[in-house]
C-alpha cells in the first residue's frame, strides 16, 4: 500500500516496470473486479483489500503470463481492462487534484495514451469530472478525450453536455464553435435533439466561424441520426445563401454528404458559388468545384454536342471495328475527323449552339485555380474543365496536370491515372508535354508503367520514331516489370499506328536475340499477337522465331512460338515438321503449357501435312498419353479421337480442321483506362475503377437545358453587395473586382479606342449619347469630333433611357456648376506659373461640360452598374464581338467607367487592414468627370495597374479632385464629399487638410455632425472639425478637418455621426497629397538633389504625351499629380519641382527633363522611398497619359 | 471524409493514431502492412489500397507512412495533399519530421491533428492559424513549461479575434522588419549519348532490309550483330552526350518578417520566362494574369510564394557536362569505370556541391577506383556508389576511374548504370530570372528586403 502510494506520481513507463516486477514476484494485487464500475470509489475499494485473496483465481501459470502480456503491450484489449485502474490511480488522483498543472500533467499522459492507440477509456469519470475546468488548456485536453470515448461512454459523457450548452452561449465566437464541435463530436444518440437546436441556433449566428462550425456539425448529426434529414436540409439551405467565403466550402461538404440529390438548392446559389469560389480555402474549392461539375451536367448542354452527335456515330464504328477507339487507324481517323469536321460544321449552321452565360461564368471562374498550389484543387478544375468545356478549351488545364507530375510520387501516381484517361480522349492536349512523362530509372515502377501508358496513348505517327527511340532505353532497364511493360507498349504502339507496324516488328525481332529471358518471352508473346494481324506478310519472321525454339527457354515463350507456327503451319512449310522433330525429341522434359503446344502443333500438320507428319504425331500423343500432367493426358485422348479418324469418332473429325484451322480474330491491344471516364475523373472510383461507397454519378446532359431563370437573383444580388460591402473583410472582394478585371481584358478593342479618345473616359454608363453633348460643349479640340457621330450610332441601346436622364442631369449640371463655382477659385495654385493659372482658366468651362455625367455618377455607378455587371459580364463577349463589327472605334463609355470602379476597389485593397470592416462609402466615388479621370491616375499609381488599362488622356487642370465620403444612399440622404485643399491646415502644419462638404439632401435635417471613433494605423492622428449643430435639409455646408496620415497612403477610417446615424467612412490620401510646396533656388535644388542620390533617386525615362510635350503641360500635369511647387530653372528642357512630405517634412524632388521626340526623363529625389516609388508613378501616369 | 490517421514507421509499427469519426481498428493496417511487405521499395507501396471496408490512401515521407482510412467517395489528391500537409505542419512545428519528434511531441501533434480536421473535413491547415491556437515549442518555452507547468496550447485564444485573412494570423509585431526570398531554380534533364541511333526501333527497316537479302542465315547474324557492335561503340563513346529532356523548374522561397499587415507587390524584370505558375494561395491570381506582378499580403514566416516552369521554348543550359564510360569485358568478370565532370555553361560562376550517384548493377562483386577530387563512397550492400566531387575547377577536370569486378560466372549486365547528378550553383538562376523590385504596402515602416538565387540540379541524369 504505501509503495504503491509513492508509486503514484511516477510515470506511467516506470509504473509498468515496477508493476511488472511486483508481477514477477508474485505479489498480485491488482484490481481482480471483472467489471469495473468506473466510479472513483472503486479504486478506495479496492486499495483497502491489497490482499484481496480473489489473485488466487490468476494464480495459474497462463493466466498470469497473459496478464503480464497485456501489461507490456500497453493494453488496448478488452481483458487488459481489468489491469488498468491500478495503472491509471496516479492520473486519477492528479486529476482529482486542486493544481491545474497537475490535472493538465494527467491529461497529456492520458492523451498520450490515445495517441499510441492504447485504452483510456476507464478514465472516463475521472475526466469527464474536468469539463468545466476553468484552465484553457486542461478544457481542450478534455474535449480531445471526450470525443474519443464519448461513444462507448454514453451515460457518462452526459454529464458533459450542459457544459457544452453553456458554452453554446458564450460570447466568445471560438468558444461557442469549439462547443459546438465537440457537441456535435461526442456521437451520443440521446441528444440529437440538442444537436439539432444548437446547429439551428448556430446556423444563423453573428459569427462566420461560429456558423462554419455548424456546417461541419450537419453531417455528423446526419450520419448519428439520418432521420433528421428533412430539418438538416433546412440547415444547409439557409447556410447555402450565406455570403461569406467561411461557410461556403464547410456548407457544401454537408450538402454533398446529407443531400447531394437536392440539386434545386443550388440554382439560387449558383452564382454566387461561382464568384466565391476564388477566395474559399482550398479544401473547399475542391468540394465546391466537383459539386458544380455535376451541377453543371444536370443544368447545361453539352458544349460538344454537335461533335458528340457524330462522335456516338464514330464511336461505335470504332467499337466494332478492331481497334481502340481514338487510336484507330489513323488514315481512317483522319477521314473520320474530315468527316466530321464538315458534318459539325453542317450542323452548327443548322441549330448554333450557344453557352449558358452561367456555364460560361463558371468555366471562367475556375480557370484560375489552375494555379493553385493544392494539387487536388488543380485535379479538380482539371476534371471540370475534362467534363464541362468545350473541346477548344480544354487544352488549358494540360499544363497544369504536367506541373503535377513533379510533386510527390503518390501525387503523380493519382494524376498519371487521370492523364492516362484523359489522354485516350484527348490525345492533342498532351502531346506538347510529351516528354515531361519520359520515364527517369529513379522513379517507381508503377509511376513508370503509367508514364508508359500515357506515352503510348499519345503515341501518332509524327511522334512515334521518337516514342520508340525511348523505348528503346527502356527495355535495357533493370527493372524486368517494366521492360515487359515497355514491350507490350511497343506492341500496342504497333497495332494503333499502321506505319510503323514494321519497324515495331522488326525491334521486338532484335528482342528475341536479348540475353535476358524474361524479354525475349515477352517480345515473343506481343510478336505473337502482332503477326496475327497480318501473317502472310511475315513468314520470315516465324522462320527466325522458329529458330529460337533451340535458345529460348522461357515456356510462354516457346509455347507462343509454337503456336504461330501451328497456326500458319501454311506459310512455313519447310520449317513446321522440323519443329515438330525437334520438339518431339525435348517433349518429356518441357513444361506443361509448352507440350500443349507442342500436341495442338501436331495436331494442325497432321491435319495439313499428313504426310510428313503422321508418325511424328502418332508419337507425340503417344507421349502425351502416358505424362504425368492428366490434363495433357486428356488433351492427348482428345485429339487423337479428333483427328484420326476411327470408326468411333466419325462424326467429329469431319470437322476437325473446322476445329482447329478456324480463323481467329486478332487480339485487342487496349488501353485498360480507355472508357474509364464514365467516372468522374479525380474520383477514387475512377482511381480503383469501380464505384466507391458514396459515388455521386456523373450525370449525361441533358438534352434540352432547363430552364435557366432558376439561377436568377438580382434583386438578392443588388442587396447582397450592398451588404459585401460592408460586412465582408476587404480581400474577398478582390474576387469580383478580378473579375471586372478579366472582363476589361476580354476588350481589348475598348482600351485601343480609349487611346484615341479624349475627355471621355470617365463617362458613365449611360452617357453613351453625353459623350456626344460634350463634343457639343467645344472645349475639347481634337478627337470628340469623331467620336460623337460613332457614339450616335453606338448608343441605340442605351439612348432612350439616357435621353431622360440627360435632360435631369443637364438641370442638375447648373447647380452643381455654380456649387462648385467657389471651389477652384478659393483654392491657391502652389507652384503660381502664369501659364498654369492659364490653362487653368481654359479648363474651367470644361468643368462644367465634363459634369454633365458628373451626377449620374453618383446614383447609377455605385449600385446600378453593380448590379447589372454580372448579367452584362456575359453577354459582353458576345456583344463587344458584334460592335467590333459595327463600329471601329466606339466611344469608350462603359469600360473607363468600370475602370474607375476597378481602380477603387484595388485602392482600397491595398490599405486593407484586418480590423476594418471598411464600409461602402470607402469606396471612393468620382464626383465628377475629369477629376475622376485624374483620380484614376492617382490610384493607377498606387495600385500598379497596367498602362493599358487606363485611359489615356487627362484634362489637363490644377483642380482638386473630389472624393465622395459618403454616399448620398447610404448616407439616408445625407452625402459627404471631400478633397484635399492643398492648404496649410493652420492649427497643426504636420497635418493635411481635407475639406468636407456635407450636402443634405434628405427631406429632414441633420444634426450634431461630427467625427467618432476614429480607428486609426498607429501615428495616425485627426483633427476633427467643429461639430455641426444642424444642417437644414438641401443645404450645403464646408467644414476642414485635419489628417496627420504620417506620410503613408493608408486610409484614415472613422465614424461620421448624425443624431441618429454613425457612418464608416475612410479618407484615402493620394501619395502626392501627402506633401506640401517648399521654395528653392535653383542651386538649392540641385544641391539637395546631389545629397539625395542612390537609393533615394528613382529614374524612369518615359514618353510623353502629345499634348503634353509643352512645358506648360509638364508642369501642369506634375502639379495636379502632386502637391508640389516649381523651382525655377534656366534650361527650358528640364522642369523642376519641390515639396516636402507634410508629417516628416522629408524633401521630395521632382524633375523632369525632356528630349526629343516626347522622351523624358523622370527623376524623383526623395527620403522615403517608398513615397518616391509611389509619386514617381504618379507623376509617369499623369505624364504619359 | 478522412476517418482516421495511422503513422506508420518503416519496420510497420504503428505509433500514432487518430480517429476523427467513430473508431476503425488499427487491423485494418494489415492489408497495408501486407502490401509493403510486397514492395520492393517502399516508394512502391500503391498510394491507394482497396479493402473490404475501406480505402487506404498513404503516402511515404521522411521515412514515415502517413495512412488515412477513408470510407467513401473523395478525391484521392485531396487525402494525399492533405496527409503532405500533416507532414509539412510536423516540419514545420519541430523542424524535422521523424518518427522520434512525433514520439516526442505525441500530445502535440495529436492536438495538430485534432484542429486540423473536424468530422474528416480540413479545418484549419494553415500554418499561421494552427499557431495562433497551438504554439510550437521553442526550448525557452519548454524550460518555462516544465517550471510553471504550463502548457503550449494558446491561452490567447479566447481574445475572440479572428484574422479576416486565413493565411496571416492578426496583431504580428516585429522589430526588425525583414523580407527574404530565394529562388531556387532546378534543372531537370535526362541527358542521353549521341550516336545510339543506329539501335532505333524506328531506323529498324535497315536492318530489315540487310536481313532480308539473305533470309535463313546472315539475318539472324546481322541481327546480333548490330547489337554487339552497338554496345561496343557504346563503351568507348566518348561524346558528351545530348541533351534527350530538359527542363527548369522553380521555386520562390520567402521568409516575411513584417509586422501588420503589409501589401507586398514583387515584380520580375522577366516575367516573360515564367511558363505555368502556381501560388500560394495569397497572391492575387488575377493581377498576375493582367500585370505579371505578385500581389500578396503574406503570411508570416517562412511559405512558398510560388512555384514555377520556366518556358519549354527556351534552351536550358546545363551547366556541367559529363563525360563517362562503363565497360564490362564480355569475357571474363571485369568491368572499367571512367567518369569526367566538366563544366559547361555556368554563367561565369562556380559550380559547387557536385556529386555522381551511381547504382550500380546487383552482380558487382567489388570496385576499385581513384578519384582525382573529392571521394566516393562505396555500400556494397545497395550498390550505391556516390562521389562526393565539391567544387568543379575547370582548369583540372575532376575524373573517376578505376575497375569494376563481377560476381564470378555472373553474365555482363544488361544496361549500364544511369548517373545522377547533383550540383548547386550559388547566386544565379540558370533561367535567368531576375527579381525586379519589391514594394510594400499598407504599412509604414521600411523593410529590410533581400532576394538570392540558387541553381540546382533537380533530377538529373546522364542515360548511359
Amino acid at each position: 500500500m504505501t509503495p504503491m502510494q509513492k508509486l503514484l506520481q511516477l510515470p506511467v513507463n516506470a509504473m509498468n516496470m515496477v508493476k511488472t516486477a511486483q508481477d514477477q514476484m508474485g505479489q498480485q494485487d491488482e484490481a481482480k473486479s471483472p467489471v469495473m464500475t468506473p466510479d472513483g470509489g472503486n479504486h478506495n475499494w479496492y486499495n483497502g483489500e491489497p490482499n484481496d485473496p480473489r489473485h488466487i483465481r490468476f494464480g495459474s501459470g497462463g493466466g498470469d503470463q497473459e496478464e503480464r502480456a497485456h501489461l507490456e503491450e500497453g493494453g488496448g484489449s478488452l481483458s487488459s481492462l481489468v489491469t488498468q485502474p491500478l495503472r491509471h490511480d496516479d492520473l486519477k488522483e492528479m486529476l482529482d487534484s486542486n493544481k491545474d498543472s497537475l490535472k493538465l500533467e494527467a491529461m497529456k499522459r492520458i492523451v498520450a495514451m490515445i495517441a499510441r492507440g492504447k485504452n483510456a477509456s476507464d478514465l472516463f469519470p475521472a475526466v469527464v469530472k474536468n469539463v468545466a475546468c476553468k484552465n484553457i488548456e486542461v478544457k481542450k485536453l478534455v474535449y480531445v478525450y471526450l470525443v474519443r470515448y464519448a461513444e462507448e461512454q454514453q451515460d457518462l459523457a452526459l454529464l458533459s453536455i450542459s457544459t457544452f450548452q453553456r458554452g453554446l452561449k458564450d460570447p466568445n465566437q471560438l468558444i461557442r464553435a469549439s462547443a459546438l464541435r465537440v457537441l456535435s463530436s461526442i456521437r451520443v444518440t440521446i441528444i440529437v435533439p440538442i444537436m439539432m437546436l444548437a446547429i439551428k441556433e448556430a446556423a444563423s449566428d453573428m459569427s462566420p466561424y461560429v456558423r462554419k462550425t455548424a456546417a461541419h456539425a450537419i453531417p455528423k448529426l446526419y450520419s448519428l441520426d439520418p432521420e433528421q434529414k428533412d430539418c438538416l436540409i433546412e440547415v444547409i439551405e439557409k447556410l447555402l445563401a450565406d455570403k461569406t467565403t467561411l461557410v461556403a466550402g464547410s456548407v457544401v461538404m454537408a450538402f454533398e454528404e446529407v443531400c447531394p440529390e437536392r440539386i434545386d438548392l443550388i440554382h439560387k446559389n449558383y452564382r454566387k458559388l461561382c464568384n466565391l469560389l476564388i477566395d474559399v480555402e482550398e479544401w473547399g474549392q475542391v468540394v465546391i468545384i466537383n459539386m458544380l461539375t455535376r451541377y453543371a451536367r444536370t443544368q447545361f448542354l453539352n458544349p460538344n454536342m454537335n461533335e458528340s452527335l457524330l462522335e456516338e456515330g464514330g464511336g461505335e464504328k470504332a467499337f466494332y471495328g478492331s481497334d481502340n477507339d481514338d487510336d484507330t487507324d489513323d488514315e481512317e481517323d483522319k477521314e473520320e475527323k474530315e468527316k466530321k469536321k464538315t458534318e459539325a460544321t453542317a450542323i452548327v449552321k443548322r441549330k448554333p449552339y450557344v453557352m449558358d452565360p452561367d456555364h460560361r461564368l463558371l468555366l471562367r471562374n475556375t480557370k484560375p485555380l489552375l494555379q493553385s498550389r493544392n494539387a487536388a484543387v488543380v485535379m479538380a478544375v482539371a476534371q471540370l474543365y475534362f467534363h464541362l468545356a468545350p473541346k477548344a478549351e480544354v487544352g488549358v488545364i494540360a499544363k497544369a496536370l504536367v506541373r503535377l507530375m513533379r510533386s510527390h510520387s503518390e501525387v503523380q501516381y493519382v494524376v498519371l491515372q487521370n492523364v492516362a484517361t484523359m489522354s485516350i480522349k484527348r490525345r492533342g492536349m498532351f502531346e506538347p508535354y510529351l516528354k515531361s512523362f519520359y520515364i527517369r530509372s529513379t522513379d517507381p515502377t508503377q509511376i513508370k508503367v503509367l508514364k508508359l501508358e500515357v506515352l503510348t496513348n499519345l503515341a501518332n505517327e509524327t511522334n512515334i520514331s521518337t516514342i520508340l527511340r525511348e523505348f528503346q532505353t527502356y527495355i535495357k532497364s533493370n527493372d524486368k516489370d517494366f521492360v515487359a511493360a515497355t514491350i507490350q507498349a511497343i506492341g500496342r504502339c504497333a497495332t494503333n499506328i499502321g506505319e510503323v507496324r514494321d519497324t515495331c516488328l522488326n525491334g521486338l525481332v532484335q528482342l528475341l536475340s536479348n540475353r535476358d529471358e524474361l524479354v525475349v518471352a515477352e517480345s515473343v508473346v506481343v510478336i505473337k499477337k502482332l503477326l496475327q494481324m497480318q501473317p502472310e506478310q511475315h513468314s520470315d519472321i516465324i522462320k527466325h522465331m522458329a529458330k529460337l525454339t533451340d535458345n529460348i527457354q522461357v515456356p510462354m515463350a516457346r509455347a507462343s512460338i509454337l503456336w504461330l507456327i501451328g497456326e500458319y503451319c501454311e506459310h512455313v512449310p519447310k520449317i513446321a515438321p522440323d519443329v515438330l522433330r525437334k520438339m518431339a525429341k525435348t517433349f518429356t522434359n518441357e513444361e506443361d503449357i509448352v507440350k500443349l503446344q507442342i500436341i495442338n502443333l501436331a495436331a494442325k500438320l497432321y491435319l495439313t501435312n499428313s504426310k510428313q507428319t503422321k508418325l511424328l504425331t502418332q508419337y507425340v500423343l503417344n507421349l502425351a498419353k502416358y505424362d504425368q500432367n492428366y490434363d495433357i493426358r486428356d488433351r492427348a485422348r482428345f485429339i487423337r479421337q479428333l483427328i484420326v479418324p476411327t470408326d468411333k469418332s466419325g462424326a467429329l473429325s469431319k470437322y476437325a480442321k473446322k476445329l482447329f484451322l478456324a480463323l481467329k480474330p486478332a487480339p485487342v491491344l487496349e488501353s485498360p483506362f480507355k472508357d474509364r471516364d464514365h467516372f468522374q475523373l479525380g474520383s477514387l472510383s475512377h482511381l480503383l475503377n469501380a464505384k466507391a461507397g458514396g459515388y455521386q454519378v456523373l450525370p449525361d446532359w441533358p438534352e434540352a437545358a432547363p430552364d435557366p431563370s432558376v439561377r436568377n437573383v438580382e434583386v438578392i444580388t443588388l442587396l447582397e453587395r450592398v451588404t459585401t460591402l460592408t460586412s465582408v473583410p476587404e480581400w474577398t472582394k478582390c474576387s469580383s473586382r478580378e473579375k471586372r478585371k478579366e472582363k476589361k481584358a476580354d476588350k481589348p478593342f475598348y482600351s485601343d479606342s480609349e487611346g484615341e479618345s479624349g475627355p471621355t473616359e470617365s463617362a458613365d454608363s449611360a452617357s453613351d449619347t453625353a459623350s456626344g453633348s460634350e463634343s457639343g460643349s467645344g472645349s475639347e479640340e481634337s478627337g470628340s469630333g469623331s467620336e460623337s457621330e460613332e457614339s450616335n450610332e453606338e448608343s441605340e441601346s442605351a439612348s432612350e433611357e439616357d435621353e431622360e436622364e440627360e435632360g435631369k442631369k443637364k438641370k442638375k449640371n447648373v447647380e452643381k456648376i455654380k456649387a462648385r463655382k467657389p471651389v477652384p477659385e478659393s483654392e491657391s495654385e502652389p507652384s503660381s506659373g502664369e501659364d498654369v493659372k492659364k490653362s487653368e482658366k481654359k479648363s474651367k468651362p470644361r468643368i462644367g461640360s465634363s459634369e454633365s455625367e458628373s451626377e449620374e455618377d453618383d446614383d447609377s455607378e455605385s449600385e446600378s452598374s453593380e448590379s447589372e455587371e454580372e448579367e452584362s459580364e456575359e453577354e459582353s463577349e458576345e456583344e463587344t464581338k458584334k460592335k467590333k463589327k459595327t463600329t471601329a472605334s466606339k466611344p469608350p463609355s462603359k469600360p473607363p467607367k468600370k475602370e474607375n470602379k476597378k481602380e477603387k476597389k484595388e485602392m482600397s485593397l491595398l490599405d486593407f487592414d484586418d480590423f476594418d470592416p471598411a464600409p461602402s462609402p470607402s469606396q471612393v466615388t468620382p464626383l465628377n468627370n475629369f477629376l475622376s479621370s485624374s483620380l484614376v491616375t492617382d490610384l493607377e499609381g498606387l495600385s500598379l495597374t497596367d498602362n493599358v488599362l487606363s485611359p489615356t488622356t487627362i484634362i489637363p487642370s490644377g483642380n482638386l479632385k473630389t472624393y465622395e465620403l459618403l454616399h448620398r444612399i447610404t448616407g439616408e440622404g445625407l452625402s459627404v464629399e471631400y478633397c484635399f485643399s492643398r492648404q496649410p491646415f493652420s492649427p497643426d502644419p504636420h497635418m493635411v487638410a481635407v475639406k468636407i462638404q456635407f450636402t443634405n439632401s434628405a427631406t429632414s435635417e441633420a444634426k450634431s455632425l461630427h467625427v467618432e471613433d476614429a480607428k486609426l494605423q498607429s501615428g495616425m492622428r485627426i483633427k476633427e472639425f467643429p461639430e455641426i449643430e444642424v444642417l437644414p435639409a438641401g443645404e450645403t455646408i464646408s467644414v476642414v478637418m485635419g489628417i496627420d496620415f504620417c506620410d503613408s497612403t493608408q486610409a484614415a477610417n472613422f465614424q461620421l455621426c448624425t443624431h441618429t446615424r454613425k457612418f464608416f467612412v475612410s479618407i484615402q490620401p493620394p501619395v502626392g497629397e501627402l506633401m506640401m510646396p517648399i521654395f528653392m533656388t535653383e542651386n538649392e535644388f540641385k544641391k539637395e538633389q546631389g545629397q539625395l542620390m542612390g537609393m533615394n533617386e528613382i529614374t524612369e525615362k518615359l514618353t510623353l504625351e502629345e499634348k503634353c510635350q509643352g512645358e506648360h503641360a509638364v508642369v501642369q500635369r506634375v502639379t495636379t499629380a502632386a502637391n508640389l511647387s516649381r523651382v525655377p530653372c534656366g534650361s527650358d528642357k528640364e522642369c523642376r519641382f519641390a515639396g516636402k512630405t507634410v508629417t516628416s517634412g522629408s524633401l521630395v524632388l521632382v524633375s523632369v527633363v525632356t528630349k526629343e521626340d516626347g522622351a523624358a526623363q523622370l527623376t524623383v529625389n526623395c527620403e522615403k522611398m517608398v513615397i518616391g516609388t509611389m509619386l514617381v508613378k504618379d507623376i509617369h501616369q499623369a505624364l504619359t497619359q | 471524409m478522412i476517418n482516421s490517421l495511422f503513422l506508420i514507421n518503416p519496420s510497420g509499427e504503428i505509433f500514432l493514431e487518430k480517429h476523427w469519426k467513430s473508431v476503425v481498428s488499427r487491423s485494418v493496417c494489415d492489408y497495408f502492412l501486407e502490401a509493403k511487405e510486397k514492395a520492393l521499395e517502399p516508394e512502391d507501396v500503391p498510394p491507394v489500397i482497396h479493402t473490404p471496408h475501406h480505402y487506404l490512401i498513404s503516402i511515404y515521407r521522411d521515412k514515415l507512412f502517413f495512412l488515412s482510412v477513408i470510407q467513401t467517395e473523395v478525391p484521392p489528391l485531396f487525402v494525399i495533399e492533405f496527409l503532405h500537409r500533416v507532414a509539412e505542419m510536423i516540419q514545420d512545428y519541430f523542424g524535422e519530421c521523424s518518427e522520434t519528434v512525433v514520439k516526442d511531441h505525441m500530445v502535440m501533434v495529436y492536438e495538430l491533428l485534432e484542429e486540423m480536421l473536424d468530422n474528416g473535413f480540413p479545418l484549419a491547415t494553415e500554418s499561421n492559424v494552427l499557431k495562433e491556437m497551438i504554439r510550437p515549442p521553442t526550448i525557452l518555452r519548454s524550460v518555462v513549461n516544465t517550471l510553471t507547468g504550463t502548457s503550449n496550447v494558446g491561452d490567447t485564444l479566447l481574445t475572440g479575434q479572428l484574422s479576416t485573412i486565413p493565411w496571416r494570423r492578426a496583431g504580428v509585431r516585429y522589430t526588425n522588419n525583414e523580407a527574404y526570398f530565394d529562388v531556387v531554380e532546378e534543372i531537370d534533364a535526362i541527358l542521353d549519348q549521341s550516336g545510339r541511333s543506329s539501335t532505333d526501333l524506328s531506323t529498324g527497316t535497315t536492318v530489315q532490309r540487310s536481313w532480308k537479302s539473305d533470309p535463313e542465315v546472315k539475318g539472324q547474324a546481322s541481327g546480333v550483330c548490330v547489337c554487339v557492335c552497338v554496345v561496343c561503340k557504346l563503351c568507348y563513346d566518348w561524346l558528351t552526350g545530348t541533351t534527350v529532356f530538359a527542363e527548369i523548374q522553380g521555386v520562390v522561397e520567402a521568409c516575411v518578417k513584417l509586422s501588420g499587415m503589409p501589401d507586398l507587390t514583387l515584380s520580375f524584370m522577366n516575367p516573360r520566362l515564367l511558363d505555368d505558375v502556381s501560388f500560394h494561395p495569397c497572391v492575387r491570381y488575377k493581377l498576375w494574369e493582367s500585370e505579371r506582378v505578385l500581389s500578396f499580403i503574406p503570411p508570416d514566416g517562412n511559405f512558398t510564394l510560388m512555384t514555377y516552369h520556366v518556358n519549354a521554348q527556351n534552351l536550358v543550359a546545363i551547366p556541367v557536362y559529363v563525360k563517362q564510360s562503363i565497360s564490362f569485358f564480355e569475357c571474363g568478370s571485369d568491368g572499367r569505370l571512367d567518369v569526367t565532370v566538366g563544366p559547361k555553361q555556368t554563367m561565369g560562376k562556380t559550380v559547387e556541391g557536385v556529386m555522381v550517384t551511381v547504382h550500380l548493377p546487383k552482380t558487382i562483386l567489388s570496385i576499385n577506383l581513384t578519384a582525382t577530387q573529392g571521394s566516393y563512397t562505396y555500400d556494397n550492400g545497395t550498390k550505391l556508389l556516390v562521389w562526393d566531387i565539391g567544387k568543379l575547377n575547370p582548369q583540372k577536370l575532376p575524373n573517376l576511374r578505376g575497375s569494376l569486378s563481377l560476381q564470378a560466372g555472373a553474365p555482363k549486365p544488361e544496361e549500364n548504370p544511369s548517373l545522377n547528378i547533383d550540383l548547386k550553383i550559388q547566386q544565379l538562376a540558370i533561367s535567368g530570372l531576375k527579381v525586379n523590385r519589391l514594394d510594400m504596402f499598407g504599412e509604414k515602416y521600411k523593410p529590410f528586403k533581400g532576394v538570392k538565387y540558387i541553381t540546382k540540379a533537380g533530377k538529373f541524369q546522364v542515360r548511359t
